[in-house]
């Protein structure tokens, strides 16, 4: 269901916790299979929950709590934008308006071609950078000026 | 006046990470002294006390006194767990911390571990700094090749593990008890207290939580002494602290000074107002702590005691500064709209009145406010306060009272004229991407 180098990089976060505590790598596990799977299915969670030994639901219960599990299936390039207000500040909402239109979606939407889906984001603890992306979760994207967007997407899209 | 640098000095963005630049800093000084001489765990907590060292994360509650509260005699395993989840909008020193200088932050958790006896140590990292995580755990690995982490900590019979958690996206982990439930592999929904968590907290074990730079403040009072440190600041507020500076500023970013420096030398440090405009609000200790005047905060300085004195509160030393272009009560707006999303549900006051709030402000800020809404804001902000589990109740109330009490008028003036007493145009201007120049 996932593969050996996902499998191999759960075992490493599960030997941070004591032995009879390995639920407490779930978090990692998820990350580490939406990574591989792009987004997590229902078996994908099953099958993270089977893998450390606990109830699927509770599984479950962590995937849909935290904000950045997607539940859904997403595009190959998850954009999250920040525009809690100090990012506003300072241009974080132009900036999502500007790439709404770039992209011809709105958030919570993908591109027809399933490459890009845009989201707004709540504070990703750097708001001296506004504007601030995150790139498919895990690459911060800072002082996002409308050139620098451009740039950004221009990468994405080859 | 200008910046006092303790944990941000000698940083770079590529080296300054790293062990070996570390030690060149006196780094791992502290930790060394303490476990060739055996200083007293006691005598440790007293230079804590001292120095009057306040938690950094956001309750300014002194340090010492919270590690003395562990219980000593207790023979199984105790914790010691960091608080980088950095979620409060403003505040963005910890990620700094943690990517360029995460030695120090290890080197304060260590010592930690020493001081109260515990056998592991996790630091929580915001989900969003992914980046930061992978340098942190790096970080680590250097650490546990010098011998400065594992068994028989450089020699001596003192054994302590340190781990790296990353988060994934819940404001409400940043409160002490919803992150170890976070930690345990739950939803971060924050527990009840009592039991706090030195009696009852990771795996149920006694466990001590203090924020990043809390943490990263402790080598450097070992070294200095707790007096100096104190004396760095002023009395009940020792040290230094970094204060992060977003908003309308010609240079946001972190900047560590002297607690007690006054507000107007720290918006000279950050540039000064952005296109020369007119300061008009500050949220002085991030988004949750009530808003000041412009004017106020010119009076103030930036200590724990001044800005409670004032109504408001240093909290994370999250200072967003609003000028004249800013619509207070769009601003509001958006804070409101992020409690609601962020409430954990667990409380019926907080899941229910956080809704209630933002549809109200929603309403406001798109013309179709009623009359009575200003009472009823203030009544539901009221009666989350203090009815909740963990504070983000209050965190959602605060604002809302703040920004009522000082900016009323603004408020009555969207209800009666259906549009907002700064020019649209005016906003949008003030609103645009800005970033600085270096």
């Amino acid at each position: 269901m996932l593969s050996p180098q996902s499998l191999l990089l759960i075992d490493r976060e599960v030997a941070k916790y004591p032995a009879d505590q390995k639920q407490s790598a779930v978090m990692a596990a998820l990350r580490i299979a939406q990574a591989e799977k792009r987004w997590l299915a229902p078996e994908t969670i099953e099958f993270v929950a089977k893998y450390l030994g606990m109830p699927t639901m509770a599984a479950y219960e962590v995937a849909s709590f935290y904000n950045m599990y997607d539940l859904q299936p997403v595009g190959a390039h998850k954009i999250t934008v920040c525009t809690n207000l100090p990012c506003a500040l300072s241009g974080g909402s132009e900036a999502a308006e500007y790439l709404k239109t770039k992209l011809g979606i709105d958030f919570n939407e993908t591109t027809p071609d399933g490459r890009f889906t845009l989201k707004e984001g709540e504070c990703m603890g750097a708001c001296g950078d506004a504007p601030v992306l995150l790139h498919n979760n895990h690459k911060m994207c800072c002082r996002m000026t409308r050139e620098e967007i451009d740039g950004l997407i221009e990468e994405l899209s080859k | 006046m200008s910046e006092h640098k303790l944990i941000l000095a000698d940083l770079d963005g590529d080296r300054s990470w790293r062990l070996a630049d570390y030690a060149q800093r006196r780094g791992y000084e502290a930790l060394k002294k303490i476990v060739a001489e055996k200083i007293a765990p006691d005598d440790i907590i007293a230079t804590l006390k001292t120095a009057n060292l306040r938690g950094r994360g956001g309750a300014g509650f002194p340090t010492g006194l919270k590690w003395s509260f562990m219980p000593k005699a207790y023979t199984g395993p105790k914790y010691v767990v960091c608080n980088s989840d950095e979620g409060e909008p403003g505040t963005f020193k910890d990620r700094d911390i943690l990517r360029y200088n995460p030695h120090a932050v290890i080197e304060g958790m260590i010592i930690a571990g020493y001081t109260m006896g515990c056998v592991a140590g996790y630091n929580y990292i915001h989900g969003e700094i992914f980046e930061v995580y992978e340098r942190f755990e790096a970080a680590l690995d250097e650490a546990r090749a010098a011998g400065l982490l594992g068994r028989n900590i450089l020699g001596s019979d003192f054994s302590f593990e340190l781990f790296a958690h990353h988060g994934y996206g819940a404001y409400v982990c940043g409160e002490e008890t919803g992150l170890l439930e976070s930690l345990e592999g739950k939803k971060g929904q924050p527990r009840f207290k009592p039991p706090f968590p030195a009696s009852f907290g990771l795996y149920g074990k006694p466990t001590t939580i203090n924020n990043t730079e809390t943490f990263a403040s402790v080598p450097f009072i070992l070294r200095m002494g707790g007096e100096t440190f104190l004396n760095l600041g002023k009395p009940n507020n020792g040290g230094t602290k970094i204060f992060s500076v977003s908003g309308h500023v010609n240079r946001p970013g972190n900047y560590e000074v002297q607690l007690g420096t006054p507000f107007a030398e720290l918006l000279e440090m950050a540039g000064g107002m952005r296109g020369g405009r007119r300061l008009k609000a500050v949220i002085p200790g991030g988004s949750s702590a009530p808003v000041l005047s412009g004017e106020l905060m010119m009076e103030l300085t930036m200590d724990y005691d001044a800005i409670a004195k004032a109504g408001s509160m240093l909290g994370s030393g999250a200072v967003i500064v609003m000028d004249e272009t800013t619509c207070m009560v769009k601003a509001l707006e958006r804070l409101s709209y992020f409690y609601f999303e962020e409430s954990c549900g667990q409380c019926t006051p907080c899941r229910e009145g956080t809704g209630w709030l933002y549809r109200m402000m929603r309403r406001l800020e798109h013309g179709e406010g009623r009359a009575e809404d200003l009472d009823l804001l203030d009544n539901v902000a009221e009666n989350i306060m203090g009815r909740t589990i963990c504070a983000l109740g209050d965190a959602a109330a605060m604002p809302v009272r703040g920004f009522l009490k000082h900016y009323r008028d603004e408020f009555a003036y969207h209800i009666e004229h259906k549009r907002c007493l700064v020019p649209v145009e005016l906003q949008r201007e003030g609103s645009r991407i800005y970033v600085r120049q270096d």
